[in-house]
């Protein structure tokens, strides 16, 4: 919950063209057990359908899972469409095989807030949403 | 007699319990990796009913529980075939080249995700996404590159596509051809396994309907043209990667194996013209026995069908043959080298279990894909297996041990269950659909990655035994100008190939898709002229149309 008593809108989305939804769907229920409320897009989302949903469900949080190695194209380019679209506070995490250097510039650059890996904990992910959401 | 000495052993049994459960134990309950409880011990009072001749008989013999062939590993030992691609045809060809200098008695080839969804290099959805996680295919000329000073009479080739396994089958018999080999001599398999991509690896392009005719269509061509390629690969591997139980990854394959074998009756094919050449991909998670059980139920079940509801009377028809994969989902991120231990235990038990053919995954690919160095590694994990440890020499050498007899009827008795289930929802299509096998799947991942959340399931180095020491091996990198290199060769060719000829080739697919006629010969015309994958895949959606799923967790 926010400060409101609101339920925090969060978006799981698989942006890309893999198909490994293990994650994003484990990680979609545990956010629907920790008390969000979750959309998930499904598989094969452009960026362009991502920012579009994102937009329609008037979503707090963007939670983007990738495996495909293609993060450092799409992050970016969905973060772009997002302010585009006037959704500059919305907070970005991103799960996925992300090596490290890559991790590290997607942050420092401004793309994603933070970047969950493989063997990170679902709390761990649950409880940084709630305790960075502002 | 018996019955006398199996009550005396009943009461010493009992005897034995009442001491056992008196003492401490480490935890309360002992379960697999699956979730399955196991008994402290087992004992001949377990396989009471076991009856060698009708449960186990003899290897290469009905119902080929302990094996495929009549001298498993002494004739030949399994095919060590490491999955690679990466980067353009160029990069995984030097790959091949290497792994085959190194030993490697078979291919298996690695697709990038723009290839695997039937996109072109230049497609706007394939952006940032060529030959990241496999080899860039677009066209002819790139499979001609890919198999470069590589003799396909002799090497075997495993193709992992699924949606455009017909395009891509055909691209490799093509060159095949070209390299003046009969198609006769062409072995290797395609994985051709639609109904495992709606439940859990999810990379299709067409609808159930149509991509069922295009695997039938393959059936009937190879049987006639290509009698040695292995047409299809029922796949369990997808679907333990997801998440399921190692009975849901028995029961889901099989389940499938039989949704093709009544496609292809369907089809007016005759059991024995396709059954030979169906072939099986199961993984090899962490759980050693149940591991171990699950591949010799899976010969056992498919035997028993195959004969007595299929009708097959040829034994190979009979013969369930399968390549197992190391299990990628089991390897952690944390401390790589240790993934070493994990898959040579996995790769052990795939091994006693009697597989085909192997992969073995390298320590850093949870990280990235392979370098050369952990791919060297493992597969020189596979050359100890064989060659040091001695388990090759004698076949099945723990058939017979009370928990594995056990175990095994366990599993095919579930398999049996969820058969029934599938069968009542309407068959494997219909329980597709309803969102049977992914909610079966979602399910016990969830419920995997809680019991490792509060370490009920014990991962070294993540969640117990964790040093938090920083990484320090190297890894793969993929030069982005790969993408870039690729399209500017696609635009190339696109101009300096006959581009009526591709056009007459396509209108001509499109009719052949819209009638009855097999469509392989059609698509076979089409990659010759160096039509693309994207336009072929195109052309088809025409007339097939695109799937889409109903997204649920």
């Amino acid at each position: 919950m926010d400060k409101s008593g609101k339920k925090i809108r969060v978006l799981v989305a698989k942006p890309g063209l893999d198909g490994h939804d293990r994650g994003a769907r484990v990680v979609a229920r545990a956010l629907r057990d920790a008390g969000f409320e979750v959309i998930y897009t499904g598989l094969h989302q452009t960026p362009e359908q991502v920012a579009e949903t994102a937009l329609q469900e008037d979503v707090d949080v963007v939670g983007l899972s990738i495996l495909s190695g293609a993060h450092m194209t799409l992050v970016p380019r969905i973060k772009k469409l997002l302010q585009d679209n006037g959704m500059n506070e919305v907070m970005m995490i991103v799960g996925g095989i992300i090596p490290e250097d890559d991790a590290e510039k997607l942050v420092s650059e401004g793309y994603a807030e933070q970047i969950f890996t493989p063997g990170d904990p679902l709390d761990k992910i649950t409880g940084y949403i709630s305790n960075n959401f502002k | 007699m018996e019955r006398e000495k199996f009550h005396h052993l009943d009461d010493q049994k009992r005897a034995w319990e009442k001491h056992a459960e008196s003492l401490e134990g480490r935890k309360e309950s002992f379960v697999t990796v699956s979730g399955r409880p196991v008994k402290m011990l087992y004992t001949p009072l377990d396989t009471e009913k076991l009856d060698y001749e009708k449960d186990l008989g003899f290897p290469g013999s009905y119902p080929y529980t302990r094996g495929v062939q009549g001298n498993m590993y002494r004739g030949r030992l399994w095919t060590m075939r490491q999955f690679s691609g990466f980067g353009d045809a160029y990069d995984s060809n030097r790959r091949y080249r290497y792994l085959l200098e190194q030993g490697q008695t078979g291919l298996s080839v690695a697709f990038d995700m723009p290839t695997i969804m039937g996109y072109d290099s230049d497609h706007e959805r394939a952006m940032g996404e060529v030959g990241r996680c496999g080899v860039a295919i677009d066209s002819l000329e790139d499979m001609e590159i890919l198999f470069d000073n590589i003799p396909v009479d002799q090497v075997t080739t495993s193709m992992t596509i699924n949606g455009p396994a017909s395009i891509l089958w055909c691209m490799y018999l093509a060159n095949a051809e070209k390299q003046g080999v009969n198609l006769k001599q062409v072995g290797g398999t395609i994985q051709n396994d639609i109904l495992k991509e709606y439940i859990a690896q999810k990379s299709w392009i067409f609808p159930p309907e149509p991509s069922i005719r295009l695997i039938t269509d393959i059936f009937a061509f190879a049987g006639e043209h290509v009698p040695r390629w292995n047409t299809i690969s029922i796949s369990g591997y997808h679907i333990r990667e997801a998440g399921s139980t190692a009975a849901q990854e028995l029961a889901f394959t099989l389940a499938d194996g039989f949704a093709y074998v009544e496609a292809g009756i369907n089809a007016g094919l005759d059991v024995d013209s396709f059954a030979p050449r169906l072939s099986f991909f199961f993984n090899a998670h962490i759980d050693f026995f149940e591991e171990i059980c699950k591949y010799r139920a899976a010969r056992r079940i498919w035997a028993k069908r195959m004969k007595e509801r299929y009708g097959a009377k040829d034994e190979r028809s009979l013969k369930l043959r399968f390549h197992t994969q190391t299990a990628g989902c089991s390897l952690t991120a944390k401390e790589p080298e240790n993934n070493i231990i994990r898959t040579t235990l996995e790769a052990l038990s795939a091994v006693l279990g009697g597989t085909q053919s192997l992969h073995t995954n390298s320590m850093d690919e949870v990280l990235a894909l392979p370098t050369e160095k952990a791919v060297k590694i493992a597969l020189r994990t596979q050359q100890v297996i064989a060659c040091e440890s001695g388990v090759a020499n004698t076949i099945d050498p723990l058939a017979g041990s009370y928990f594995i007899e056990t175990l095994t009827d366990k599993l095919e008795s579930e398999a049996e269950e969820y058969f029934q289930r599938i069968e009542d929802l309407g068959g494997v299509l219909a329980a597709i659909d309803q969102g049977f096998f992914q909610q079966e799947i979602a399910d016990a991942a969830y419920k995997y990655q809680r019991a490792v959340d509060n370490e009920e399931q014990v991962i070294v180095g993540v969640n117990r035994y964790n040093s938090n020491e920083p990484l320090e091996i190297e890894l793969l990198k993929i030069d982005p100008a790969v993408e870039e290199k690729q399209v500017s060769r696609l635009r190339k060719l696109k101009e300096k190939r006959d581009n009526l000829a591709v056009r007459q080739s396509l209108d001509n697919l499109v009719n052949c898709a819209s009638g009855n006629d097999n469509i392989i010969p059609g698509i076979l015309e089409a990659v010759k002229v160096y039509a693309t994958i994207g336009e072929i895949v195109a052309s088809l959606k025409e007339v097939f149309g695109e799937y889409k799923e109903k997204p649920l967790f």
